[in-house]
């Protein structure tokens, strides 16, 4: 076998590793939307969720995970659509925040994992008025259909 | 030599040494001419330096050195305690401080010279008689160790010699070896003494064959000499070198040596007629290892040397049994505590859903294994509770430092004041305790500041010139008490009004409907100040709000009595354990909720029909007090489960000596529950005080009574 060919195909790889961005897809409604893969800790199954009084709506409650108490936000409330419908394809996403700790966020369904290269991403400009915006930072672009990227920042700083 | 493994065993002993320090300058400040005081700062002193000059932190070593100079010289009776010395004493001990933490920080000292002090230091020492004694600092110990060379340097000659040694030595000069006697005296403030022996031992056992030591070499690996020892060894080196190895040990104050003469040795012609018995076996092997040893002498040398050593063995064991009883306690990394607690945490969950599984079962579940869950429970239990202790650390190592900082305060308040400490060894959780210092200083500042009268007043008053600022720790059932108590003006509740009316805190018609203590507890609002001038001790209004925020997120309480004009009183009330506690679990709406045994009082059954109102509230009356009533399931936002409506499950909580009655549907029963945190991104709900998870691996919230009342 030749071996620069081997080489060449390495290289290729290294090349598409660091061009590209994992990102798992999820849908609300029949928008998708996409997280991205690095700030996931977990994707567990609907389970009960412990209601904490005097908390804003969005912030359905706690669940347990592993020992471990973990916050749990209704992302549709969040974006200021209406309110989950559970069934048996909602899951909950945990993400790693690098200041809060890890928060559950409540889907309708988990679709996929795509990679996705820096120009198939665009980013989007900010919009204050547009609460459901302001969580979206980018959009990407994947065979053909759109996918609107979370912007995990903003839903930690508004928890505060 | 790369010393990073050892920063950390450093850094705790530095500590440690440094406040041994601060509270043994203290008691010289009292009592100036206290020998074993001035015996133990030097002691102090001294490892300080050692252990900073071995980690290679010189200017610390530096700066310990020079105290150790005075300290020495304070020992020596040529220089008096004067308190301008003291004053000096605790600076030098801040800075040390200072290199501490710089050195926690960064692994480096960092690169103040602390040159002032350093001169200060050195004044001291010269101004003490004109200079003259200064240039005698530095030579005394020259001199020393010159003089006793003709003295007491012949110790080598008084050394009663055997038959067999006699021998050895004659037949090592017909080799043409050198014979040497050898005295080394080690350092007076040396505390490993036979550490530092063994380390001679093996320098000159390098260079040369030890065949006579004097006290043995077993007793001195025992530990059992004074200051020095002789030796008497056999080498081809020069009396230089012998001598030059020796000193490089350190800690050793002098070596003296000299070629030995036989003839001069006040036991030779007596040895010489012992003929008796020549001493069994080993003996007989010493004639025989010369001629070897002559060619590998460093191989050979062990020998010799275990023969004198083992003869004295049967005599030695017994006084063996005087050496000072170590304490047997390992210092074991805080991480691996709490990870331990935490793997303790998991098991007490997971036996807590073996107890909720086997009692779900409907089916007869065969009694063996109810027992052994029984028996589970009970050792999870014990478990819990060793390790518990084991988290245990007694509050001394942060009380420890008011005293100095008392005296401080003293000083630049210009008021005359003591502070008096008790229950020192009271035991908190090593985080509670930790984390307490700050509110405690702020409790201690607060009194002397703002408590405590000036002299005029107080004179005026009748009171003792001197104030008093008492600090009492005590237990009390799970609780932990700690009170810092004044004999000073106490709290001015007009004044505080006054001035809470002014901040726009209250209007002044609430504060005319205001009692004293609701006045009083204005005082832990934000930016609450009643000084009249911010001073740099007190006043800016960052002081008691903190103190009870801190206080209240180690789950503990703080509360104040006051008499104008008498005193007051702080209590600190905090949980011994803040990881897992007793519960009641209960049922509010379709929830459950846990509320912590601690602050429970009673639980009482009420007909509906006794709950009266007072002012538009719910109250009760039970047993003479009227108790207000918190209907948990209007707080918590639920729609109540409980369908008997005459009757009421209330469970009395109390908080300090505040009752309140909260009303819940249903009650599960007494468990023992891990405390979890809710995670940052809930902002603390305020009455939830965390969560905790069942043993059905579900949540529930655990409910702050505290907060409630």
């Amino acid at each position: 076998m030749d071996l620069s060919l081997a080489n060449n195909y390495v290289v290729e790889e290294e090349q598409s590793i660091i061009e590209t961005v994992q990102f798992i897809v999820i849908r609300f409604g029949e928008e998708q939307y996409g997280i991205d893969i690095r700030y996931i800790d977990n994707i567990v199954r609907m389970q009960h969720i412990t209601r904490v009084p005097k908390m804003p709506a969005y912030l359905k409650g706690v669940i347990n995970l592993r020992g471990e108490v973990i916050p749990v936000i209704s992302m549709r409330l969040k974006m200021g659509l209406a309110a989950d419908e559970i069934t048996k394809a909602s899951r909950i996403i945990v993400v790693k925040l690098e200041q809060e700790g890890n928060v559950g966020f409540i889907v309708d369904e988990v679709k996929e994992v795509v990679q996705l290269t820096a120009d198939e991403i665009e980013k989007i400009t900010y919009n204050a008025k547009d609460e459901k915006a302001n969580l979206i930072n980018a959009v990407g672009k994947h065979n053909g259909e759109l996918i609107s990227l979370f912007d995990l920042s903003a839903v930690s700083l508004e928890g505060n | 030599m790369d010393v990073s493994q050892y920063l950390e065993i450093f850094l705790d002993e530095a500590r440690e040494h440094l406040q041994n320090l601060n509270t043994r300058i203290m008691e010289l400040e009292s009592d100036p001419e206290s020998m074993d005081t001035i015996n133990e700062i030097f002691r102090a002193a001294h490892s300080l330096k050692g252990m900073a000059g071995t980690m290679g932190y010189s200017r610390m070593q530096t700066l310990t050195h020079d105290m150790e100079n005075v300290f020495s010289e304070v020992r020596n009776g040529n220089l008096k305690v004067v308190p301008e010395m003291v004053d000096l004493l605790f600076k030098c001990l801040d800075a040390l401080e200072e290199y501490t933490d710089n050195i926690q920080n960064s692994a480096d000292e960092g690169t103040n010279d602390n040159e002032p002090l350093i001169r200060q230091l050195n004044d001291f020492l010269s101004g003490r008689d004109g200079g003259v004694k200064q240039g005698n600092t530095a030579h005394a110990p020259a001199a020393e160790s010159a003089a006793p060379v003709d003295g007491a340097g012949n110790k080598w000659d008084e050394i009663s010699l055997e038959d067999s040694q006699i021998r050895v030595i004659k037949e090592a000069r017909n080799q043409g070896k050198n014979i040497y006697g050898l005295n080394v005296r080690i350092h007076e403030a040396c505390i490993l003494k036979a550490a530092r022996a063994f380390l001679v031992f093996k320098a000159v056992e390098g260079l040369g064959e030890i065949i006579i030591s004097d006290p043995s070499a077993q007793d001195v690996e025992d530990e059992k000499f004074d200051r020095d020892f002789t030796l008497i060894i056999l080498s081809d080196a020069e009396l230089d070198q012998v001598i030059a190895a020796a000193s490089a040990v350190s800690e050793i104050e002098r070596v003296v040596g000299a070629p030995i003469e036989l003839e001069n040795n006040k036991n030779y012609s007596a040895a010489d007629e012992a003929e008796e018995s020549p001493a069994p076996e080993e003996v007989k092997q010493v004639p025989a290892q010369p001629s070897e040893s002559a060619a590998e002498p460093a191989a050979a040398a062990s020998a010799p040397a275990a023969a004198p050593a083992a003869a004295p063995k049967n005599d030695v064991k017994k006084p063996a049994s005087n050496k000072p009883v170590v304490n047997c306690t390992v210092r074991v990394d805080i991480e691996k505590l709490d990870s331990l607690m935490n793997l303790v945490s998991e098991l007490i969950i997971a036996k807590n859903s073996l107890v909720a599984a086997s009692s779900q079962e409907e089916t007869a579940v065969n009694s063996a294994f109810n027992e052994q869950i029984e028996y589970l429970e009970s050792v999870t239990t014990n478990l819990h509770e060793s390790v518990m202790k084991v988290r245990m650390v007694p509050i001394e190592s942060v009380v420890t430092k008011f005293p100095r900082m008392i005296r401080d305060l003293s000083k630049k308040l210009d008021k005359k004041m003591e502070l008096y400490m008790s229950g020192e060894e009271t035991e908190l959780d090593r985080t509670v305790v930790d984390e307490i210092g700050d509110p405690l200083m702020h409790l201690l500042r607060n009194s002397a500041d703002h408590g405590l009268e000036s002299a005029e007043v107080r004179a005026m008053r009748g009171k003792p010139a001197v104030g008093s600022i008492f600090l009492d720790a005590y237990q009390e059932g799970n609780n932990v008490i700690i009170e810092v108590r004044d004999d000073g003006n106490g709290i001015d509740v007009e004044a505080v009004k006054a001035k809470a009316i002014e901040r726009g805190a209250i209007t002044p018609e609430q504060a005319a409907n205001m009692t004293d203590k609701e006045i009083i507890s204005l005082l832990f609002l934000p930016s609450f100040s009643t000084a009249k001038q911010v001073t740099d001790v007190s006043g800016r209004g960052v002081g008691l709000d903190v103190v009870k925020s801190k206080i209240e997120s180690l789950s503990g309480e703080v509360e104040v009595k006051s008499q104008l004009g008498v005193g007051s009183t702080w209590t600190v009330r905090l949980p011994l354990t803040l990881a897992i506690i007793q519960a009641l679990m209960v049922v509010v709406g379709d929830e459950k909720y846990a509320i912590s045994l601690g602050s429970i009082q009673t639980l009482e059954d009420i007909p509906a029909s006794d709950v009266k109102l007072v002012q538009n509230k719910e109250v009760i009356h039970l047993r003479g007090s009227v108790i207000p009533l918190i209907r948990l399931n209007q707080v918590l936002d639920v729609e109540s489960s409980n369908k008997d409506e005459a009757n009421l499950i209330v469970v009395i909580v109390k908080k300090g000596d505040q009752l309140a009655g909260l009303v819940i549907d249903e009650l599960i029963g007494q468990q023992e529950i891990v405390i979890k945190s809710l995670g940052k991104y809930i902002r603390q709900c305020k009455f939830i005080s965390g969560a905790t998870i069942l043993g059905d691996g579900e949540i529930a919230l655990i409910l702050d009574a505290n907060a409630l009342i």
